[in-house]
């Protein structure tokens, strides 16, 4: 049994950042690069996976990106992940969801999981679409925000929980192969011991053309998306009203703020 | 390509009311003459007409479906039947739960311009344009959709009022295509509490989150949550490391602090997830170290600080 986990190399903006000079996104230079989050939690999940099973699990981890994306791909060798797989092509940039989606299909077509993991949502975009429009590609049964997962190797379906609102869940018996969107929460994500960290620094990135995807440069880019970045801007927030001194002050202030409200609550 | 078609959402027989602020959505879209249509999927669709019928909709169009709850396969195979009769100019569906499972896959079959998380819409030139958040909402981006001629955006809820008034848009039923799904859904598990705790009737609510660094930290707060006589919360991250039970988290698939009227927040950088559950609260004030967090940006007071040092002092008031 195969599992493919997609992970991103999200990005979060350092301080002062700046919008870059076509105004449709920030300079990179302001970019502080790392593993999204939720990814993190979908690799966990598969290598639990892996860990409890009778018979082989391979898991691969697969990145859409340049090759910064490779310390990303790194940190899931290091924690369990078998192989690591980076697709890039000048003709990826500008890409939206939908177009990336397109790619981790044709990976997921040649690899052939029994499982597709991908984050719930990014924490930089936050497009919440990636996985399922893999899964859209494949033609296959899919679910988003997985919050728990039970899965046998070979398994012809899996169960898993899906976490709705308000402290709800709804269990769910779904086909295989199948894409599933993993949810914060749903494990403790492992760290990777120094020893892993050395190891998976020696390992192979196996890094694939367009080509290797059987794609053509029309599927990705702006000519394969779905929409088109217009203008980014810093928006004029209503911003809180900052209680300013040390911290005795401020402490003072807040405290004040917190008897006021009680003589009207009492 | 003429009209806005706005999927409505429901679950174990209740409307979700962010359907109706689908419709308030659409009015910012619509051309003068233009239609909006309300779907509603279902076992007995019908059901929802009277809770739909609010002005602004001049139809509800009911789809009954074999599946009583949300279904990706379902929903994908009627709403792509229905798209395809109608060919509706935007397609608005709720940025949630079910629209995760369903709505990327909907829009990469049919080819549809795309846009999540999506806050406001408008026609710019004739073209529609979208703005949702980049970068953890530090920035807002403007989307729109080159050489698409039908566009599904999913809409953030909270971000449009629902209509006030009601009114009496014709209905008509639409026959989706049968179909056999591939997910089968077993059964609703509500999550025990965990504690005895009315999370919804709090007043006074103090909630902590990733910024109190380490789990060693969390008595200090519950001791002054309880010395100020504040009910203790938490962010997400704090719940599912197991540092307070989930009924303790705010947000969107946590509690609402409904009856909450005043809120601080400490070390809570403002994730949307968690802002879902509070920003409706009068007086929220923010303690972070990150001046730049987006919780500043619902906040009514702020203080940019070390949250243990803030705490420690203002001990000492109560």
């Amino acid at each position: 049994m195969k599992i493919l986990v997609a992970v991103k190399q999200v990005v979060a903006l350092d301080e002062d950042f700046k919008i870059r000079g076509d105004g449709r996104d920030i300079d990179a230079d302001f970019f502080i690069r790392d593993l999204n989050e939720w990814d993190d939690f979908s690799l966990e999940e598969a290598v639990k996976i892996k860990e409890a099973a009778a018979t082989p699990v391979e898991v691969v981890a697969v990145s859409v990106g340049p090759a910064d994306a490779d310390e990303s791909l790194r940190k899931c060798l290091a924690k369990g992940a078998d192989r690591a797989i980076r697709v890039w092509d000048a003709a990826i940039e500008g890409s939206d969801s939908i177009a990336i989606a397109r790619v981790l299909a044709a990976v997921a077509q040649r690899e052939a999981p029994q499982l597709l993991f991908a984050g719930v949502q990014s924490s930089d975009q936050s497009f919440a679409s990636t996985g399922i429009a893999a899964a859209a590609f494949l033609g296959w049964p899919h679910a988003a925000v997985v919050s728990s997962l039970t899965c046998s190797p070979g398994a012809e379906s899996a169960v898993f929980r899906r976490e709705l609102e308000g402290g709800l869940l709804q269990e769910v018996d779904i086909q295989c192969p199948a894409v599933l969107t993993i949810q914060l929460g749903i494990n403790t994500p492992r760290y990777a011991s120094l020893r892993s960290i050395k190891q998976a620094a020696a390992k192979p990135i196996e890094v694939w053309s367009l080509a290797d995807a059987e794609l053509r440069a029309a599927d990705v880019g702006e000519a394969g998306s779905l929409s088109r970045v217009r203008r980014m801007y810093i928006p004029d927030k209503g911003r809180a009203q900052l209680i300013d001194g040390d911290v005795a002050q401020q402490a003072r202030r807040l405290a004040e703020i917190i008897r006021e409200f009680k003589g009207t609550a009492a | 390509m003429s009209g806005i078609l706005v999927v409505a959402e429901q679950r174990r027989g209740e409307l979700r009311p962010v359907s109706l602020e689908l419709a308030s959505a659409a009015q910012g879209l619509r051309r003068p003459g233009e239609q909006v249509a309300v779907a509603i999927l279902g076992h007995a669709p019908q059901a929802f007409v009277e809770r739909l019928s609010v002005a602004g909709v001049d139809e509800i169009v009911t789809v009954q479906v074999a599946q009583a709850e949300f279904d990706p396969d379902t929903f994908e195979s009627a709403l792509g039947a229905l798209i395809a009769a109608r060919t509706p100019e935007v397609i608005l569906v709720a940025h949630s739960v079910d629209s995760f499972g369903f709505a990327a896959a909907l829009a990469t079959r049919l080819g549809l311009g795309f846009a999540t998380d999506v806050f406001s819409a408008e026609r710019i030139d004739g073209g529609i344009v979208a703005t949702r958040g980049g970068y953890g909402q530090k920035v807002n981006v403007e989307v729109d959709f080159p050489g698409r001629s039908m566009v599904l955006l999913a809409i953030r809820g909270n971000a449009f009022k629902p209509p006030e008034r009601a009114a009496a848009p014709r209905v008509t039923a639409f026959d989706a295509p049968p179909l056999q799904s591939r997910a089968a859904a077993r059964e609703f598990i509500e999550l025990s509490a965990g504690d005895d705790l009315d999370m919804a009737a709090a007043e006074f609510i103090l909630t902590i989150g990733r910024g109190i660094g380490e789990q060693a930290k969390v008595p200090q707060f519950r001791e002054l949550a309880d010395a100020m006589g504040a009910t203790l919360g938490c962010s997400r991250p704090i719940a599912d490391a197991g540092w307070l039970p989930k009924s303790r988290q705010i947000g969107q698939s946590g509690k609402t602090a409904s009856a909450c009227k005043l809120y601080i927040a400490m070390g809570v950088s403002g994730a949307i997830q968690h802002l879902a559950g509070m920003k409706h609260v009068s007086t929220i004030v923010a303690v972070n170290s990150d001046a730049k967090a987006s919780i500043f940006g619902v906040a009514k007071y702020g203080i940019v600080g070390d949250i243990i040092e803030i705490a420690d002092e203002l001990r000492r008031h109560f």
